[in-house]
């Protein structure tokens, strides 16, 4: 996952996987048969559609108001799991606690949890007579079957693509760095601005992006906490499904063909910002 | 769990050639989501009488969804014999694209619908916000629950029902009617995908003061969660809502399990199985067994889809892209 992160060329290392081109063969079969074919049929069958139906299908008030209940809530998420994320994984990486292997295992769940069973645990506590929702709403907040919801289920599904990513390279952290800029007077503000997070940025920025990309698709863990409102708080996903469920095909997967374009810009620009990157600190 | 049956019938196909047997050993009974129990419940004394009468045994396995969404599964590959749906349409679908003959409502009796149920109401104890008609649901004090008519049969009932209502309220004024579906839909805090999504909003969340679903469900929920807790109020008029069921022609012929695909439908006719259906709350076509659970099933008058032309029209009208649900819905 944090493959283009840290791609230190080591010199001669290719040599240690047996044959190049056997690897290579296995890896693009698999990527072509697994990934690219069936991304392939979905972008058949929305060719089927002429520009026009294309564009009504994907431009709709609804699928305009869907994409940006999306995108809101998304961005939302990152962002949550952005500043969260960063302290997870710092505290995992730095700190020796007892418990510190069970905290390590748990960040994992929301890999290996169905994610509608997320969706109904959270919705179970943030409902008006959950364990948290019976606080909340009388407040006035109202999370689950509310905008705030779908935010949530997107951060609980996605914060261990922010935590993964940046662990191990908090972890390779060189202590040296910091330590000097420590003795030549720096404050701890000024360390973790200048020294800390230049080395650390690219991986919170691809952590960020995948799960960017991962809040875009979520769809189990959503539909049980959001309200499923039209032009409220119905996700592009949902919209989807709903397009299937009228048995058109077409306007689905034109809906998902956006959606995947979407993600798809996303990563590339970041993995051309990694790039980029990459090249000012190999210089520096 | 789909893929697996996929898989095991894909398997099954691969083996045939070696085994050879007049009736495949089982059958795939693919239907809607919340006709779990109830096919529990029919299916073990189906496969006794069966194994009475030809001396064969046979397995009646069960697939489980919202009713379109088993649909589509089935048109893109999953190996039903049989389909049990809540909605025509759906049957409809398959039949369109020839899994299923064309006149496939003409195979059975009562227009190949066994039992037939109506959009209910189901209610808090003591029914604190006084609903006891659908225009209570549009009024501004009360939070309707039901499920996404997008997505569940079941709610495409329940819209119908109240559309139907308000035509006859407002004497057959269209953009009344649409105005007093829109309030309704307005008082929806949750549309959930399916007919139990929207049980659980219900019953778990404490969601809203009133569940609209199938009269069968209504009952059902009483039973499991305790009459004490909520009380059904069976509308003075509802909707007909029809429990197709047909053979799908292209898997059994390949299967070669007509026979006892067809014998499985057809008992669901039978006393006996008519009897678990009424049990269940479903109303029935047997007089015999109709008038003995007549207790149980208040007087209630029926609109049925011909008011609405038929079901390809209202696809067409209300529930097709663009429709009147979708007005409806983006007006709100």
């Amino acid at each position: 996952m944090s493959a283009g992160v840290l791609t230190a060329k080591v010199p001669g290392r290719r040599g240690i996987l047996p044959g190049f081109s056997l690897t290579m063969g296995l890896s693009v079969s698999y990527l072509g048969l697994i990934v690219l074919l069936p991304i392939a049929a979905l972008l058949l069958k929305a060719s089927g559609l002429s520009w026009h139906e294309f564009v009504v299908a994907t431009t709709s008030p609804r699928a305009l108001a869907a994409y940006e209940v999306t995108a809101v809530s998304a961005l939302e998420a990152v962002a949550f799991n952005a500043v969260l994320g960063l302290l997870f994984s710092w505290v995992l990486a730095r700190y020796d606690f007892p418990g510190r292997r069970l905290l390590d295992s748990v960040m994992d769940l929301p890999f290996a949890m169905p994610t509608a069973v997320a969706g109904v645990a959270l919705t179970a506590a943030f409902a008006h007579n959950g364990v948290f929702g019976q606080f909340l709403e009388p407040l006035g907040i109202k999370i689950a079957h509310a905008q705030p919801g779908i935010a949530m289920a997107m951060a609980f599904t996605s914060l261990p693509f922010v935590v993964r990513t940046l662990q191990p390279v908090i972890e390779d952290l060189d202590l040296d760095g910091e330590e000097a800029a420590r003795i030549l007077g720096a404050s701890e503000l000024q360390v973790f601005l200048r020294v800390v997070l230049p080395v650390i940025a690219p991986a919170l920025i691809a952590g960020v992006t995948l799960a960017f990309a991962r809040c875009l698709g979520e769809f189990g863990a959503i539909i049980f906490i959001a309200g499923n409102r039209p032009f409220e708080t119905e996700i592009a996903a949902l919209l989807i499904y709903i397009r299937l469920e009228e048995y058109d095909y077409g306007a689905a997967t034109a809906i998902a063909t956006v959606v995947l374009a979407v993600a798809f810009l996303v990563m590339l620009a970041t993995n051309a910002l990694q790039a980029w990157q990459q090249r000012y600190l190999d210089k520096g | 769990m789909k893929k697996g049956v996929v898989f095991a019938a894909a398997l099954g196909l691969s083996l045939a050639p070696l085994a050879v047997q007049a009736q495949p050993a089982d059958i795939l009974n693919v239907s809607y989501d919340i006709a779990r129990e109830l096919y529990a419940q029919l299916n073990p004394p189906f496969q006794a009488q069966w194994q009475k009468e030809g001396g064969q045994s046979v397995e009646v396995r069960q697939s489980h969804g919202g009713s379109s969404k088993q649909a589509r599964s089935i048109l893109e590959g999953l190996p039903a014999d049989v389909v049990t749906f809540n909605q025509v349409t759906d049957v409809q679908a398959l039949a369109n694209r020839g899994l299923v003959r064309a006149d496939w409502q003409q195979a059975f009796p009562n227009q190949a619908s066994p039992y037939y149920s109506l959009p209910s109401f189901l209610v808090r104890k003591g029914n604190p916000k006084h609903i006891h008609n659908w225009d209570d649901l549009a009024r501004a004090d009360v939070r309707v629950v039901m499920p996404n008519p997008k997505t569940s049969g079941n709610a495409r009932y329940t819209y119908l029902a109240a559309y139907a209502f308000a035509l006859e309220k407002f004497g057959n004024d269209q953009e009344k009617a649409k105005d007093f579906v829109r309030k309704l839909l307005g008082n929806v805090p949750v549309f959930d995908t399916g007919g139990r999504g929207a049980t659980t909003t219900f019953v778990e969340r404490e969601t809203g003061d009133v569940l609209v679903t199938f009269e069968a469900e209504v009952n059902g929920i009483r039973k499991e969660f305790g009459a004490d807790k909520f009380e059904s109020i069976v509308p003075p008029v509802s909707v007909l809502a029809e429990f197709p069921v047909a053979v799908v022609d292209k898997v059994v012929d390949k299967r070669d399990s007509r026979k006892v695909a067809t014998a499985y439908l057809n008992y669901l006719w039978s006393p006996e199985a008519q009897d678990i259906l009424a049990r269940n709350y479903n109303r029935v076509r047997d007089a015999k067994v109709a008038e003995k659970y007549k207790a149980q099933f208040p007087e209630v008058r029926l609109y049925t889809v011909e008011l609405f032309g038929g079901w390809s029209n209202i696809q067409k009208v209300h529930f097709a892209e663009g429709g009147i649900l979708d007005q409806v819905f983006e007006k709100r």
